[in-house]
This record gives structure tokens, sequence and C-alpha cells, in this order.
């Protein structure tokens, strides 16, 4: 991006150049700062995870320690849900809205690197999912009793975090197709279904067999058995088949922002 | 008027050359060339519908022309070289509200090598003391400002104003003219777009007249004004429209439906003579001819020219 700037430099423009880690670090900044000032968007993905925790995880728990494990298990798949959540509609919605403001036709106008503005929701998204699996993790430790070795706490949030890129992706693809009062309702007919679907509220092994058979077509499923494998509660599926799946729904989904994001250039500018 | 700026060469800063943009069936612009030069402040003026943003949305690299070429600052207008000296006020309804003006100011200066200090932008657009305020707390005047405010950011050579005062009142309509005009008199060149041929009059050295996707005229606001500013006279007459556009005073004439219609800027006048040539007219009346019929008025003024030659 510099050297492009450095041969724009003519007479009329003298040396400077623009930084591109502030650009991004600038951007993530504000779009963090922006949701945290919405309460729309900051109450859903921080308490829904913990009440939901409390509720199924602490309230509802099968005696001191069941067959099942629930409120280790649960931190483990809420957490999942949280991230995923954070990250369908930071970027879902918070795109479909920006674009139908005309707000990201403006920005395209300026010398913004154009991968800035979504790198920005994403680093958002998992710093809104660090919170909220700290906080889940606080009340798992305190209310639900749950005792793990630090590894695996922290390869349990790393897991966890590192889930809103594929989901992240997922909802470039519907701020790209849905429109900003439509965005909201079309995620949470997705992620809720899919949330239960994958047993990321209430465990897998206690659904349904139809559920339990459609489950592993669902990328919600494979991530929560990712997180479930840290802390050895999964279903013992390799992890390169989970990630896998994780990574061509990320592709998939990339394809289907980019092609709604040639329809949407073709309708508006072209 | 001085130009306090360096520019690199007189080449035009932004040029169409033919540029004919298409959406579907549907003509924005049906050929256009077009260009401003080193510190000019252009208004192109039109009705709604006439292709203005497309103009402008083509000149920043928003769309891709269906036919012709776009130029700005001699280069592809979607490079980062060209798009670091220009600054752009778009019909944006809204900017993101939970951030605070200065925090959007800061933004969007990142993005270039050269910007203004933030305290000069908010002076420049009159947002002193609304540093803190979050965007979604401000007037609708107050609302423009930061627009404006969001174009001056990078210290643009060329900046492009669409319709920058739509939906603001008369006073705080004169109160944003005169902060543009302040950054045209800095010797910055402005391509706006407006509907109001007040406000292209106030502000630009060249009115580019534009309708349906065509130019229809060109010129000084004095200029322009004399050609689009005028009444329309409405009768019942037996005159045809070569005769009554042909009477002294009178620019144009059309047929609506079983009435005459007749644009003049002399209506006393154009009144008289159809008198004179017809004392059976009857139904006369007498109004503003809007910016929509002057350029209709226009558009007939070439064809009666053609048929003269």
């Amino acid at each position: 991006m510099s050297t492009m700037t450095m041969t724009a430099t003519t007479a009329a423009i003298p040396a400077g150049r623009r930084n591109v880690a502030r650009i991004l670090t600038l951007e993530a900044r504000y779009e963090f700062l922006k949701l945290l000032r919405m309460p729309a968007y900051v109450v859903p993905t921080l308490a829904f995870p913990l009440v939901f925790y409390m509720l199924f995880g602490v309230a509802l728990r099968q005696g001191p320690r069941g067959p099942l494990d629930f409120p280790t298990y649960l931190i483990a798949t809420y957490g999942a849900f949280g991230v995923m959540n954070a990250a369908l509609f930071g970027l879902g919605v918070g795109l479909a809205v920006e674009r139908g403001q005309g707000w990201l036709l403006f920005k395209r106008a300026t010398p913004m690197p154009p991968l800035a503005p979504y790198l920005g929701k994403l680093v958002m998204c998992m710093l809104f999912g660090t919170i909220m699996v700290s906080a889940l993790f606080t009340l798992g430790a305190t209310a639900g009793g749950v005792r793990l070795p630090l590894a695996t706490w922290l390869s349990l949030a790393g897991v966890q975090i590192a889930g809103a890129v594929p989901f992240a992706a997922f909802g470039l693809a519907i701020g790209y197709w849905a429109g900003p009062n439509s965005a909201p309702a079309i995620i949470n007919l997705i992620s809720l279904p899919a949330a239960f679907g994958s047993g990321m509220w209430i465990p897998i092994q206690m659904m349904p067999g139809a559920v339990r058979k459609i489950a592993p077509f669902l990328p919600s499923y494979h991530f929560a058995q990712l997180a479930l494998k840290t802390i050895g509660m999964d279903h013992k599926e390799p992890v390169g088949q989970g990630v896998a799946v994780l990574a061509v729904f990320t592709l998939l989904s990339l394809g289907l922002a980019w092609i709604g994001w040639r329809r949407d250039e073709g309708k508006t500018f072209g | 008027m001085t130009h306090q700026r360096q520019i690199d060469d007189d080449r035009p800063l932004a040029e169409l050359r033919g540029a004919v943009k298409k959406y579907g069936a549907v003509t924005a612009l049906a050929g256009i060339d077009f260009a401003v030069q080193p510190g000019e402040v252009v208004a192109l003026l039109g009705p709604n519908g006439a292709g203005k943003t497309t103009a402008v949305q083509l000149l920043l690299g928003l769309l891709r022309p269906s036919g012709g070429e776009v130029r700005l600052f001699g280069q592809d207008p979607r490079s980062t070289a060209a798009r670091v000296r220009v600054g752009a006020m778009l019909q944006v309804s809204k900017v993101p509200e939970t951030l605070k003006v200065s925090e959007h100011v800061n933004l969007i200066s990142s993005y270039y090598p050269n910007p203004l200090p933030a305290g000069e932008v908010m002076a420049a657009a009159g947002l002193l003391g609304l540093e803190n305020r979050l965007f979604g707390k401000l007037s609708g005047g107050q609302r423009q400002r930061v627009l404006f405010a969001l174009a001056l950011c990078g210290d643009p050579d060329l900046l492009f104003l669409d319709e920058p005062t739509v939906g603001l009142d008369v006073e705080a309509r004169r109160a944003f003219w005169s902060v543009i005009e302040g950054k045209a008199a800095e010797g910055r060149s402005v391509l706006l777009t407006t509907h109001y041929l007040e406000e292209a009059d106030a502000l630009a050295d060249r009115i580019v007249l534009i309708s349906r996707g065509r130019i229809v005229a060109e010129g000084t606001p004095a200029e322009i004004k004399a050609r689009v500013a005028g009444r329309k006279i409405r009768c019942r007459t037996a005159l045809t429209l070569a005769e009554a556009s042909a009477l002294p005073g009178v620019r144009a004439a059309r047929q609506e439906g079983e009435l005459t219609e007749v644009f003049t800027n002399d209506a006393d006048r154009a009144v008289r003579e159809l008198l004179q040539r017809d004392p059976n007219l009857s139904g006369l009346e007498v109004e503003g001819a809007d910016l929509e019929e002057a350029f209709l008025a226009l558009t007939g003024a070439d064809s009666k020219e053609e048929v003269a030659a």
C-alpha cells in the first residue's frame, strides 16, 4: 500500500506515508467502541450465553457429577455458541446496516485499504468473544464448580475464539445478501436452530436420534466438537475432520460473500 | 481567484470523456464530456434523476462506465494514488451513530498520507465544540457538516460534494455555503452537484446543466441564470408553437394538452405580444418556471435553434 502511495507522491503531495497497521488498529478499536455503545448488540452477545449457562449448566444440572458433567460440557458449548453469535451478528448485521446507509460506499471512495472494514469487524468480534468467554469461565469456575488445568482453560478459550473466523465469514455473506432490516431475523433463524441441533445448548448425547443424524452436517456441530475435544468430552472424531469442515465452510462463505458483493456492485454501481 | 495550491500541471483534475452509464435498459448518462480544471468550482446542476450522482460516482471509481473514459488526476479513479488526492461528500443516509465526531475524523484521516490536523478539519467544518458528541446525537445540519469534515480529512486537491445541502433548511443551507466557500477560497477545486439553481449560483465559477443524462448547457452562473430563470405562460391560443416561440422575449414553447406553454424571461412583454397576435387567446396564467421546466425549455430551445438553422 505504501509503495502505491509513494508512486503518487508528486509535487503536490510532500512525503507522507500511511501506516496500514495503524489503520487496522483504529478500525478494530472503533468497531469495538461502536458496538460497545450499542446495547442491542452487547446485551445479547454477552448476556445470553451467561444466562443460558446459569439456567442449563448450573441451576438444572443433574446431581453433583452425574454421568455427564453438565457444567463442564456446557462451558465449552455455550462459549462456542456465544462466539458464533457475536461473529454472525457483528459481521452480518453490521455490514447489512452500513451497506444500506451508504456508509460502505462512502468508505470505498476513500483510499481505505479494501479489506480494512472486514478485518476491523473480525477483530472486534474476537474481542467481544474474549470478554464473553472470560466471564463464562469465571462463572463456571465459581457457580459451576468447574475445575480444569490452566492449559486446558487456555486451549478451550483459544479454540472458541478462533471459531469466530468461519462464522464471521458466514456473517459477511449474510451481510452482502440480506437487507439491514432482515439481517437480524435471518441470523436468528439460522443460528438458533443450528446451535440447538449441534448440542450447544443441551448436550448432543441427549438429543433425539434424528437430530444426532443431522448434526454432522452443521458447521456449528464441528465447532462445538472441537471445543469439547479440549476437555475430552467430544465424540472422538479426528481434529482434522472438524478443521477441514470449518475450512470448507469458511471458503464457501467467502465465495458466497464475493458473489453477493459482485451482485451488490452490479445493482448499486454496475 | 488565487490558487494557493500547487497542481502538477494544468491537465484536468477529473474528466469524463464520452461517458455512458446504463443500468439495464435505463440510460443514466448518455455520453458526457466534462472536466474539472485546477482551481475551479464547478456545479453539476440538474433535476432529480438527471444523472448527477452517476457522474460523481463514475469519477470516484465507484461505478464502472458502460462506455467512454473516466480519469481522475490522469489515472484510473480506483487507484489509491488518485483517491488520496480526493475527498468526497456523498449522499450517506447515516454514519455509524455510536462513534464520536472526533473518532470518525480520526479514522478517515488515517487513510491518507498527509491528513489535515483534526483541529483544522473541525474548525473548517464548523464543528468545534462537538468533537465528543456521538454522531447519533447531532442535528441534521451538524450531520451534514460531519460528512463535509470527512471529505476534508485527507486535505484533498479536489472535493466532490454530492447534493451537500439536501434536506437542510434555508438558514442551515446558507451557513453551509459559507463553509464550502471557505474551502474553495483556498484554491481547492470543487465539483458540486445540486438541484438548487441558487446554490450553484452562490458557489460555482461554472455551471454545467444536465438533464436526462445529457449536458444541455454550460456557462457562468450569470449565463445559465439568464437561460433558465424565467416565467411560464400558459394559455389557449390559435398560434402555432413555431409562431409562439418566435415571439420577441420568448425562449421556447411547447404543447401541453390543449394548452400552450411559453417560457420567457420577460413575461410582461411576452403576454403583450401573445395578445397582440391572438386577441382570442384565453385561460391565461403566468407562473414561475421551476428548474425542471426550465430544462425542458432549454431542450426545446435547442430544437428551435435546429429548426431555425
